[in-house]
């Protein structure tokens, strides 16, 4: 069994009320925070070396040092519970069942950037956990763990949720800070970053719901026993939200470092195929990270083991990597059509545009369509060549990694599929259901489409 | 604090943009902005058509960077060297904006009132190409009265949002904005309410393309029909400095204008009277002729220029079409052995 | 831009205004507008989910800003509906991970079951049925949103017991 940090207390009956939790040994960070200077609580996350959870891997410790506290204006800590990313769903487990630690790791963090005013902005479409999280916080303030004069120490903390409405973008972390400020998700630009000017102006640390609820553990036991887990730069414990088609999807706390295919194929974790259909491509880390075809899954394209960390996964660029991203695992089976798959992630980013830009706003769209358009068998042979052209132009060109995102998926399929998409300009007919590979996978039918040798 | 462009060396103040600075520079290392408005706070960073490479940060910090940056909102630094003409990525990111700014745009110029002094046209004159490679249906919005002034076209519209910015700073109450989002993000009133501020007028004059035209003006001339002179009155809207470019046909002023510099952007804004109401030379002091740069399509029209006789030379009959075509068609006899100056074409 | 022109009842009751009171006060009180969001929400919730112009032109009064800011943000938020919906709107989760777990014929059997096409009511005005984007249940797939609440791991047989479930009244939608 892998050792649990965040999930460790999940399936204790009632750890979703203060009492539960507090016995429990709940906010015991809390305490000993309220003890300790700011600059030890951040040199605590920085020996630990957590990462940012929410897709970039970003070293929070070093974040948290970036706050500007020398402008004396008021600092604020934000919790990105905007969990949008397809294929990822472990922040809302948290949030759903163990509410308070959440609100503990934001209380600890607060105190760690000084903040006196603190915000977790939780997605809209998760309005039951923002009542979950609004009667925790209730519960918090009623024990006197926020408010003014917290446990007797003169530290004032408020903190309160805040809902967005629907839109993906409110994940990157300045659209995130404009919704809050309750206008349109439109990103910003940077710099400045939210470090020195973020929520109305003021210095802002944003963070992944998963990399405040790591807090808690590293300040009561320490940074060096939380790097102790997992391998070199990949430390701690991750939550990886796992779906597609395998026996057991759902939210699992891996150590850092255990192998892909131990995590696919194991019963503790995702208990193998669905079915006995073969594995065909994988996601790691939601849907903006590149597909991986089967033979890149379990080992590297130098033959070592894949292992669920964020080097491993991305071993080999993007030529034959990916990345850890937010850990939204997704797995497909040979009925899965890697073309109608592309198109539904590009209908999703064309969907999700803010529009503030150019090539995100006039690409994803275009992407979306002629993607369509071979999924419906009316492609043509240099709609491959396009899309290819296409991605490539809104990569790195735009204001936020929506772009990006929307980009690589498009990039990897044609990559690693290309014989895919060649098979569906060729053979309209034979792909007019949208289930086309469910009787005829694409193994059967790839000799059609193999480069002729005379 | 020094910076390079393009090879060029120039020293600005903290706090210059790269665009900024490549306007002092002047010529073509200037990248084009069709989002950036100097004059208008919070503009810029949106239409990716001013990319530019930073091939060295600074001295303190050499590293170049990774992506191109949007020169209009990336401050210099000491030592930065920047490629903007010169550099080959900048030129495809250009073509490529140009090509997604394109894609929807209905590409109707020949009854667009902008045509002329579109910085659209430029743009896709500069890095356009000729084909498409869209075949796919162009999007198109549903027309939206917003009053009897300005004329909107939501087609066109690049979503610059420089008209938002007039509304926000020039207004007192903006009544429209950026509505919906993505590819169907439109300017809008949401209830098509008439924009009718004393300073509303000034949404035309930002305009980069044929979103927003003027309603008095519409369909009366090509621009390049038009002679523009400098203009100005005693003006007692407060704020309005009263200083305009009037484009007259004859003695006729059809339009009224602020004055505009050489990136397009106007010296300064003017009121609605002014630009509406005072279609009279006698409303005018008129101070002379405008230029343009020189490349301007508007100086087709040029009084201070000699115009060279055009003369079509064709091919014998190619105008005449084939015998059995003019009966169908009943054309009259006209004789198309003569060119266009009334000299015979040589048999 | 406005096709239809939509009314509605406007009713801001003692209850729901204390609830705005309540979500204004989490922001500092120069900073009103920052509870556009979770203001708009509740308003929805209270006026058959959905908001119209005049209802926006509320919301704007309530927060002292101006209805544009109003309109710009309920039309860059999905979640926020333009026109009358149905009662019950089943939101299906059409992203990649859900249509590998059969979503999208579970919309065709819903829209046939219910006799409408997608984001059209039902004739007597109780259902919906919509496509929405990643709602964040892969590992649950496939599943549909009902007001507050998610309904997961659907099958055909869950679905006609949803219907039934709400014709009979028999279902709670908010969280309140």
């Amino acid at each position: 069994m892998g050792r649990k940090i965040l999930l460790d207390k999940i399936n204790v009956p009632g750890i979703k009320s203060y009492e539960v939790y507090r016995r429990e040994g709940g906010y015991a960070s809390v305490e000993k925070a309220l003890k300790m200077t700011p600059e030890a609580i951040i040199e605590e996350v920085k020996t630990s070396g957590l990462r940012g959870r929410g897709g970039a891997g970003f070293p929070v410790g070093m974040k948290w040092s970036f706050i500007d506290k020398k402008s004396g204006k008021p600092r604020h800590l934000v919790c990105n519970a905007d969990e949008s990313e397809p294929g990822t769903f472990k922040d809302r487990y948290l949030m759903e069942y163990i509410p308070h630690l959440l609100i503990e790791g934001m209380i600890t963090s607060s105190i760690a950037l000084e903040a006196n005013l603190s915000y977790i902005y939780i997605r809209g479409e998760y309005m039951w956990v923002f009542k979950t999280l609004e009667r925790a916080i209730k519960e918090a303030y009623a024990a006197g763990w926020l408010g003014k004069n917290i446990q007797g120490s003169g530290y004032d903390l408020d903190l309160h949720v805040h809902c967005g409405a629907g839109a993906y973008i409110c994940g990157e972390e300045t659209a995130l800070i404009e919704s809050l400020e309750g206008k349109r998700g439109n990103p910003r630009l940077k710099p400045p970053f939210p470090a020195i000017s973020g929520l109305w102006a003021n210095p802002t640390v944003v963070n992944n719901v998963e990399s405040i609820a790591a807090v808690p553990w590293i300040i009561n036991n320490s940074g060096a026993d939380y790097a102790a887990i997992g391998i070199g730069r990949s430390t701690g414990t991750k939550l990886i939200s796992a779906s597609g088609n395998i026996k057991k999807p759902g939210v699992y706390e891996i150590e850092l470092g255990i192998s892909v295919e131990e995590f696919i194929n194991s019963d503790e974790y995702c208990g193998g195929m669905e079915t006995d259909r073969p594995l065909k491509a994988l996601v790691p880390g939601g849907s903006s990270v590149p597909i991986l075809p089967a033979h890149l899954i379990y080992k590297t394209a130098n033959g070592d083991d894949r292992l669920m960390t964020y080097e491993s996964l991305s071993d080999g660029g993007f030529a034959t990597g990916s990345m850890l991203g937010s850990g939204g695992f997704i797995v497909y089976d040979d009925r899965a059509c890697i073309v109608r798959n592309t198109w539904n992630f590009a209908r999703f980013y064309h969907h999700e545009s803010c529009g503030q830009c150019t090539p995100c706003r006039e690409g994803t769209g275009w992407l979306e369509k002629v993607l369509w358009r071979i999924e419906n068998g009316q492609g043509r042979e240099e709609d491959i060549e396009l899309l290819w052209s296409i991605q490539s132009k809104i990569e790195g060109n735009t204001i936020c990694p929506l772009g990006d995102a929307a980009s690589w998926p498009v990039a990897a399929a044609i990559r690693h599929f290309r014989e895919e998409f060649e098979y569906h300009v060729r053979f309209p007919e034979k792909i007019k259901n949208r289930d086309h590979f469910t009787h005829e996978p694409f193994d059967k039918v790839r000799h059609l489409v193999a480069p002729q040798n005379v | 604090m020094k910076v390079t462009i393009d090879g060029h060396e120039i020293e600005v103040e903290a706090g210059t943009t790269i665009l900024q600075a490549a306007r002092m520079i002047g010529g073509d290392v200037v990248p084009p902005a069709m989002c950036y408005y100097s004059k208008l706070k919070g503009t810029g960073g949106k239409c990716r058509c001013c990319l530019v490479e930073v091939t060295k940060g600074s001295d303190a910090n050499p590293t170049p960077m990774p992506k191109l940056v949007a020169s209009c909102v990336t401050g210099c630094m000491d030592g930065m060297e920047v490629n903007s003409k010169s550099s080959e990525r900048v030129t495809e990111a250009r073509k490529a904006v140009t090509e997604f700014l394109l894609i929807n745009h209905p590409l109707d110029c020949p009854v667009c009132d902008q045509a002329g002094e579109c910085d659209l046209q430029n743009l896709s004159f500069e890095h356009g190409k000729a084909q498409t490679r869209f075949i796919e249906e162009k999007r198109t919005f549903e027309p939206e009265n917003i009053g009897d002034k300005i004329q909107l076209h939501m087609n066109r519209c690049i979503l610059c949002q420089r008209c938002v910015q007039v509304a926000e700073q020039l207004t007192d109450y903006r009544v429209h904005g950026v509505l919906n989002r993505g590819d169907h993000a439109q300017i809008s009133t949401m209830v098509s309410a008439a924009i009718d501020n004393e300073f509303s007028g000034n949404m035309i004059d930002v305009c980069p393309v044929g979103a927003l035209t003027d309603k008095t003006f519409r369909f009366k001339s090509r621009v390049w029909f038009n002679k523009p002179f400098n203009a100005h009155r005693e003006c007692t809207t407060p704020g309005c400095c009263g200083k305009v470019t009037v484009w007259m046909f004859g003695n006729e002023i059809q339009r009224v204008t602020a004055r505009k510099d050489e990136f397009h952007e106007v010296e300064d804004f003017i009121c609605n009277t002014c630009r509406y109401d005072k279609k009279e030379v006698s409303d005018w002091t008129i101070e002379g002729p405008r230029k343009f740069e020189k490349d301007s399509v508007i100086n087709v029209n040029n009084y201070t220029r000699k115009m060279d006789k055009v003369v079509i030379n064709t091919e014998k009959g190619i105008l005449m079409g084939r015998d059995e075509d003019r009966k169908k068609i009943s054309m009259a006899d006209i004789d198309y052995n003569e060119k266009i100056d009334g000299t015979q074409v040589k048999k | 831009m406005e096709k239809h022109h939509y009314t509605q009842e406007i009713n801001i009751t003692d209850a729901l205004m204390a609830r705005i009171n309540e979500l204004v006060s989490h922001y500092p009180a120069d900073k009103k507008k920052s509870a556009l969001i979770p203001v708009l929400h509740e308003v929805q919730d209270a006026h058959d989910n959905w908001l119209s112009i005049e209802l926006q032109n509320k919301v704007a009064e309530l927060l002292e800003i101006k209805p544009i800011e109003v309109y710009e943000v309920v039309t860059f938020y999905t979640m926020f509906n333009q026109r009358p919906v149905g009662k019950y709107m089943l939101e299906f989760c059409q992203t990649s991970p859900c249509c590998q777990r059969g979503v999208e014929d579970l919309m065709d059997y819903t829209c046939q079951k219910l006799n409408v096409g997608i984001a059209e009511p039902t004739a007597d005005g109780l259902f919906e049925v919509r496509g929405v984007e990643c709602l964040g249940a892969c590992g649950y797939a496939p599943m549909l949103q009902l007001g507050d609440y998610y309904h997961e791991h659907l099958t055909k047989e869950k679905i006609d017991q949803l219907i039934d479930d709400c014709k009979t009244g028999d279902i709670t939608f908010y969280d309140k």
